[in-house]
């Protein structure tokens, strides 16, 4: 089976506080730590583990800067086989919609059964998956948590819906689906793995190597547009019990105790 | 002006779901001047029980029964949308796991724009609308203008928009079933497979001691089972400690696991993402203890704690097994 996987290079909301900068116009991304979206991550990992188990190849594919290369390469430590990255300054502020061309434009280059995409990604809205298929005329499902190969013509998937409950369909290739996370167990990528795909070549594709118009994307193409940054004032809050540790704890133990917490 | 405002109404056993008063809440703050439509898909009784409910909320539902409907899925649904609307509709959906799953699509086939999991609106100027998002597990929000001249398909989170108590539309419903066209799907649904249930029931318990992420490593739950045994309550946590299978299912709370509604929730090391908080109802008393001071979790608690749980929690639990 012949996958793609489409991944986005995201500041790390484990690692960093995200806060506005001055203006509004950004977050503070001097010191933000970078990695790949995490629900894109189980996708790699899911199509490698497909593909250890019928054959055939992974592809991951990024739209972005420079930057970006450096989570398709980990990626491919990871195990995938190929790499692609999209990146053109006509690029630059592109919608989902425009990212969905552009993943369109390149599937279109490549003959893919299946297409993962995450289900959302902390800067996203989860979006470019259901647009991507839509284009495609393909079939799409979201929030996955479980892929069976049935034949070379379907799969067996499980979606996860409301209250734990999952919803469990057959849909007939090629498809897109969006991963959702405890899909499965990420492996680990040490260093030797990083090493090994050092060298490898990263094709970089443009507009040109695409053949889309500027009409779809970039900022004058997209229909949605972030205007700023904003962190809203919300009411009080909480009441942030200060002190040492001790002091606190003996606070918050009679706050319980008056709110029924210790029994 | 953008065309004819219609809202797509999701419903189960014969029961519309709590978005159907939000949706017709929020198109109403967007359009004051629009009427809006409901649209109610599915098949037999059920379908007509849900029609019915909605009168009371909107002043016209569309209902289409076709056995292709029967369950709510989200290309068929797709297909009977894009043939039914108007190209430049602006159709209102809720933000959960079926609009997440119907929305983008539709957006691509009537070629409008896509505007998910709005949380509030901003303004409308001719054909830009402005809309408030979050991003970054709502650490910030953001404005969004929107290009509505061709239509807009408008992802509304669930519970952003406060429904009014109850309804007065008097609606009526039209029959448009023998508009549905074409309904070939590529993905057929088989079956529902239920969560597993644990060996402790989240959804009883007057007391929950929650974990997330801030748990930092499997070893470090015990940390909160001792707090738990220690004020007799039950550890439950958030999506994170699942997905690392930490936990079991059964003990995730959230929307897309158990809704809760405890008298006193305990939050350790939990940012309180929407989709955490969304399991939690009958507004209980929050302790929220979390070393980033900016979590969204200190909005919606009552009580907060700025230090990392894996030094305060211990000093908590020891203060109290003392006291007994």
């Amino acid at each position: 089976m012949e996958i793609l996987v489409c991944v986005k290079r995201v500041p790390d909301t484990a690692e960093n506080e995200i806060e506005v900068a001055g203006d509004g116009s950004d977050i503070e991304r001097d010191d933000l730590v970078y990695s790949v979206n995490e629900w894109d991550n189980y996708a790699v990992e899911e199509a490698i583990q497909i593909v250890d188990n019928v054959g055939g190849s992974v592809t991951v594919i990024s739209v972005g800067d420079e930057d970006a290369e450096e989570v398709v390469r980990r990626e491919m430590a990871m195990g995938a086989n190929n790499g692609i990255l999209l990146s053109d300054d006509a690029f630059e502020g592109s919608d989902g919609k425009g990212i969905a061309s552009l993943l369109k434009a390149a599937v279109e280059k490549g003959n893919y059964d299946l297409i993962l995409t995450g289900a959302q990604a902390d800067d996203g809205a989860g979006q470019v998956g259901g647009m991507l298929a839509a284009m495609l005329d393909v079939p799409f499902a979201s929030v996955v948590n479980a892929i069976e190969v049935l034949d070379d013509k379907k799969l067996k998937v499980g979606r996860e819906i409301e209250g734990g409950n999952q919803e469990m369909s057959e849909i007939d290739l090629p498809c897109v689906l969006s991963i959702q996370t405890g899909i499965n167990e990420p492996r680990y990528v040490g260093i030797r793995g990083i090493r090994k795909v050092a060298s490898v070549d990263i094709p970089v594709w443009g507009a040109s190597d695409l053949g889309v118009g500027a009409e779809s994307i970039g900022e004058s193409g997209a229909r949605a547009k972030r205007l700023d940054y904003f962190v809203p004032e919300l009411g009080e809050g909480a009441e942030i019990l200060e002190g040492s540790s001790d002091e606190v704890a003996d606070k918050l133990i009679e706050i319980l105790k008056a709110k029924g917490g210790i029994k | 002006m953008a065309g004819q405002i219609f809202a797509y109404i999701t419903h189960k056993v014969g029961k519309a779901d709590d978005t159907a008063a939000e949706l017709v809440k929020a198109a109403g703050k967007f359009f004051p001047d629009a009427p809006v439509t409901a649209v109610v898909t599915g098949s037999g009784a059920d379908l007509d029980a849900v029609c019915n409910e909605m009168t009371a909320w909107y002043r016209e539902i569309w209902k289409i029964d076709n056995e292709a409907l029967a369950y709510p899925n989200a290309e068929a649904i797709r297909k009977l949308l894009v043939n039914l609307l108007p190209q430049d509709a602006v159709v209102f959906c809720g933000h959960d796991t079926f609009g997440m799953d119907l929305a983008p699509g539709l957006s691509i086939k009537l070629d409008s724009v896509f505007v998910p999991d709005v949380v509030d609106f901003d303004g409308l100027d001719g054909d830009t609308l402005k809309v408030i998002r979050q991003e970054y597990s709502g650490q910030v929000s953001t404005h969004v203008s929107c290009d509505i001249s061709a239509g807009a398909v408008i992802n509304i989170r669930p519970g952003a928009f406060q429904p009014d108590e109850s309804g007065s539309a008097g609606g009526q419903v039209v029959d448009k079933s023998a508009e549905a066209g074409d309904l070939a799907v590529g993905r057929r649904f088989l079956e529902i497979v239920q969560a597993e249930v644990g060996d402790v029931d989240i959804t009883k318990e007057d007391v929950l001691v929650s974990v997330g992420r801030g748990i930092e490593d499997q070893d470090n739950i015990e940390i909160a089972e001792e707090l738990a045994e220690a004020i007799g309550a039950v550890v439950s946590c958030s999506r994170p400690i699942v997905d690392a299978k930490w936990l079991e299912k059964s003990r995730q709370v959230g929307t897309s696991g158990q809704t809760v509604k405890p008298k006193v929730y305990l939050a350790l090391g939990i940012s309180g993402s929407f989709q955490h908080l969304g399991g939690l109802k009958g507004n209980p008393f929050i302790v929220a203890v979390n070393k980033n001071p900016k979590a969204p979790i200190f909005q919606v608690a009552d009580v907060g704690v700025v230090d990392d749980l894996l030094d305060f929690v211990p000093v908590l639990t020891e203060k109290i097994q003392e006291g007994k």
